[in-house]
């Protein structure tokens, strides 16, 4: 058994407190946000729209004053929460299959209470948005989500990047802004408002900057120790990510995090007592375990510098921002080539190399999530690229992000734990064979010529 | 019949592709496997190359090296189809299409491209906006797109002539299955499902030249055919658009007491309601004729008609008397499917029954057993009327 060595690592993690200011601001911004959404279902003035975290163009939303709703955000407030599975169940009676994305069918078992969440209530849309952007079932939720709210719904058809150059056709970009002038056409239609387009370019300004500042703050990880981890913590700045980007709380919040983050790299404060290992992490968390889950790592020291769901709704950190000078095409290629799940496998194979050679990673953890085909599908052969090609120590595990059913926190536990003690076993013979190389290299300088 | 449905049978489940080997012999020409469920088989064959439907391994293959690559909760067909590669019965294709059907497809397309660089694979994006008047121009530029990818391995480029040619060579193919397919609804004792699926399995394993002439003496016989009626009840039968159940459980459900009247097999190859219009850029009139004229597909998201709308239509114009959901294990379309169409069968009172199969398996008591319990209680309540 491990537990020897883990705790030898001089880790307990029951006492650690990964929460600090910016999750306690994160959690007012966003109780904040709910609270809004609330009063709207309870007949207060106000819109909503409903939308997707792929690529999501919030821009035009927030330029018509709608709130932007992810159905995604809440589904995962429900795990976390620890109400999923009722609601999931619930939606399974109603002819959804256990095979089916569990965020949809505990949106629908949701949406069976009339939006009744512990977090606040859902208003019904004012529009279904369905920003197509890779996931397939996007389109199945929200004709499900139309038939069931009976809002007025679109799809925004995102072409997924799919030529050899990895980059969208010029083809692409022209239809994908034909589409989005369309929507706005539509917006200006149900909100009986005309777009500004002042106020747009303002709002895409303050993404930019919001770009800026994640990327930056994803910069930080490179650092030793890492000042936080890439995707336990991550996650606690994505919601502001999609929930409040372009809105001057949202710009504030990244300010807030990345005063707090360069503070804590200035420091060499890490989230662990100690760094023994710095992992890349493929795959979304299993939410209605995410503490527990974090434990298991932590406990080996493990650190991510870096994570591939941090980039579903929008990849910044390659580079990508919006562009105040070209508001709409840029929101258009954010769509198309600037977030995760519009490019293919390979792109994302590609996405792990950089991460494990620039941030400087140790080893890959794949977290195989049944729900998730758009991430889970082939992460078998995700593994075989990375231990064949890559000779990089890979993980991959399985639960699931929503069902609490499929977490098994033994064979987890295992499972990591086998993985980090023959890294460290790794550690342990390489240290040995550099050791013995510089005594047989100070034996040969010493020896007569 | 004197057609010959013996040895078609086993063409279709022989992973040789006997019918494939045989006309790369005659033509010399290029082969290029389509995933399902709608390819635009249009493109390749107008470039001289032979579209042929990839349907996975069947029940005839053992997973030795897929189910490393893709998990359990995976459909068959994305992991047979990449077995069929591992050992070397793609060998005869020379590119593959695939299209943004779901996410485990699109995985495998870049999946095989990793594991087999050597053969190129074409992803193509088949619009999902049925609202915008910018996606039929759209789909013609991707088809546009696909052609100028294609015609490296072809060896040539395609012109519009070509192109329309092709259009009408197909078009040949779908409207005789269009034929077949309502005289089975007519007189479902004169064409089995079974003989009806083969046949168009068939189709995506031939040069439509060739395959349209049996399908023309396959309904000239059907049509002389007398045959008994038999005391069965008439069926809609949808969810196996994509992965493809075994030929014995189709024939299993015919007999446990079913007429087949619509299905939705090898959808993708009998897409077209209607013919694609001629006149102008044959890449727009194939784009609006999927965009605006395809029967009903499950891979197709049209927010102009409600998904359910269709089955119900469908169930009345066939005048079944209910409907089956045969999907595949772990096909997340069709899952999803199931639930809007449960809910407007029940609203509408059509009985209805869901079974779920997987391309390799090899019993099929149980189906029919529950479709034959099904069938009686059916027949039992209209007694009783
Ligand atoms: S399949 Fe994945 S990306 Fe799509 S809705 Fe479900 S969790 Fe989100
Ligand atoms: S059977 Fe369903 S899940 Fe599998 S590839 Fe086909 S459409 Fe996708």
């Amino acid at each position: 058994m491990t537990t020897a060595t883990a705790q030898a690592g001089a880790t307990t993690p029951a006492q650690i407190k990964y929460q600090g200011t910016i999750h306690e601001l994160q959690k007012q911004l966003m109780t904040r946000y709910y609270d809004q959404l609330t009063a709207i279902a309870q007949g207060g003035p106000g819109r909503s729209a409903q939308l997707l975290i792929a690529g999501n163009p919030v821009e035009i939303l927030r330029a018509f004053d709608m709130i932007p709703v992810f159905p995604e955000v809440n589904a995962l407030q429900l795990a976390v929460r620890k109400t999923s599975l009722p609601l999931i169940q619930k939606a399974e009676e109603l002819g959804y299959a256990t095979d089916n994305c569990a965020y949809v069918k505990a949106d629908i078992g949701m949406w069976q209470n009339g939006g009744v969440a512990p977090f606040g209530t859902v208003p019904k849309p004012d529009i279904l948005v369905c920003n197509y952007v890779g996931c397939n079932v996007y389109l199945n939720w929200f004709e499900h989500l139309a038939e069931l709210v009976g809002a007025p719904a679109v799809n925004i058809d995102i072409p997924f990047l799919r030529t050899a150059a990895g980059t969208p056709t010029d083809e692409d970009v022209t239809y994908v802004m034909a589409q989005l002038k369309e929507l706005i056409q539509q917006l200006e239609r149900i909100t009986g408002t005309e777009f500004d387009e002042d106020k747009f370019n303002e709002i895409v300004a303050r993404s930019a900057r919001v770009g800026e500042l994640w990327s930056k703050i994803k910069e930080l990880t490179k650092r030793r120790p890492a000042p936080y981890d890439a995707y336990f913590d991550s996650v606690t700045m994505m919601a502001p990510l999609y929930c409040l980007r372009g809105t001057p709380e949202g710009l504030d919040f990244f300010e807030r995090a990345y005063e707090e983050m360069s503070a804590r790299a200035e420091t060499g404060t890490g989230p662990l007592p100690q760094e023994r290992f710095r992992i890349v992490i493929e795959g979304p968390p299993p939410w209605p375990f995410l503490r527990a889950f974090r434990d298991m790592f932590s406990r080996w020291g493990a650190v991510a510098v870096a994570s591939t769901y941090s980039t579903v709704g929008g990849l910044w950190e390659f580079g990508f921002r919006h562009d105040p000078a070209k508001p709409l095409e840029s929101v258009a290629r954010h769509m198309l080539e600037a977030n995760l799940c519009n490019r293919s496998m390979l792109q994302r194979y590609s996405q792990i190399e950089r991460y494990v050679s620039e941030w400087d990673a140790d080893a890959l953890v794949i977290h195989s999530v049944k729900s998730c085909r758009l991430f889970s599908a082939g992460q078998g052969d995700m593994r075989e690229h990375f231990v064949h090609d890559r000779e990089l120590p890979t993980l991959l595990i399985e639960s699931d992000l929503e069902d609490p059913r499929y977490f098994s926190a033994a064979q987890l536990r295992n499972r990591i734990d086998a993985f980090f003690e023959a890294l460290e076993q790794r550690r342990v013979t390489a240290g040995v064979v550099a050791a013995e190389a510089v005594v047989a290299a100070r034996a040969a300088t010493q020896a007569p010529a | 019949m004197t057609l010959d449905l013996a040895t078609y049978r086993d063409v279709i489940e022989d992973r040789e592709f006997p019918t494939v080997r045989e006309w790369r012999e005659r033509t010399g020409g290029k082969v290029i496997g389509c995933f399902p469920v709608y390819a635009p088989v249009e493109v390749p064959y107008a470039l001289g190359m032979l579209p042929i439907g990839l349907f996975g391994g069947g029940n005839r293959i053992e997973i030795a090296n897929a189910d490393s690559r893709f998990q359990s909760f995976i459909c068959s067909i994305v992991k047979s189809t990449l077995e069929l590669a591992f050992v070397g019965k793609l060998d005869l294709v020379d590119g593959l299409m695939f299209h943004s059907i779901c996410d485990p497809a699109r995985n495998l397309s870049s999946v095989m491209e990793r594991n087999f660089p050597e053969r190129p694979s074409i992803y193509v994006h088949l619009p999902q906006n049925m609202t915008s008047p910018h996606a039929a121009p759209y789909l013609a530029s991707e088809l546009r797109r696909v052609g100028a990818a294609l015609a490296p391995i072809a060896g040539r480029t395609l012109t519009d002539e070509d192109l329309w040619r092709s259009i009408d060579a197909y078009e040949s193919v779908r409207g005789l299955l269009r034929e077949l397919y309502a005289l089975r609804s007519e007189t479902p004792e004169r064409i089995s499902t079974g003989e009806l699926y083969t046949l168009a399995r068939l189709v995506t394993l031939m040069d439509p030249a060739d395959s349209s002439k049996v399908l023309a003496d396959a309904l000239a016989e059907a049509r002389r055919r007398e045959a008994k009626v038999k005391d069965r009840i008439r069926v809609v039968l949808v969810g196996s658009f994509c992965e493809q159940p075994p030929l014995e459980l189709i024939e299993s459900l015919e007999e446990s007491g079913c007429y087949i009247v619509n299905d939705d097999f090898l959808q993708g190859w009998r897409w077209a309601q209607r013919g694609v219009r001629r006149g102008g850029d044959p890449y727009l009139a194939l784009a609006r004729s999927y965009l605006d004229d395809s029967v009903h597909l499950s891979t197709k998201h049209d927010l102009r008609q409600p998904r359910a709308q269709a089955l119900l239509e469908s169930v009345g114009h066939h005048r079944a008397d209910a409907a089956i959901f045969l999907g595949a294990k772990f096909c997340e379309p069709g899952l999803f499917d199931y639930a809007l169409y449960r809910k407007a069968l029940d609203a509408a009172a059509i009985p209805h029954l869901f079974l779920e199969f997987e391309e390799k398996m090899w019993l099929y008591d149980r189906v029919r057993g529950e479709v034959e319990t099904f069938v009686e209680s059916m027949l039992f309540a209209e007694a009783r009327v």
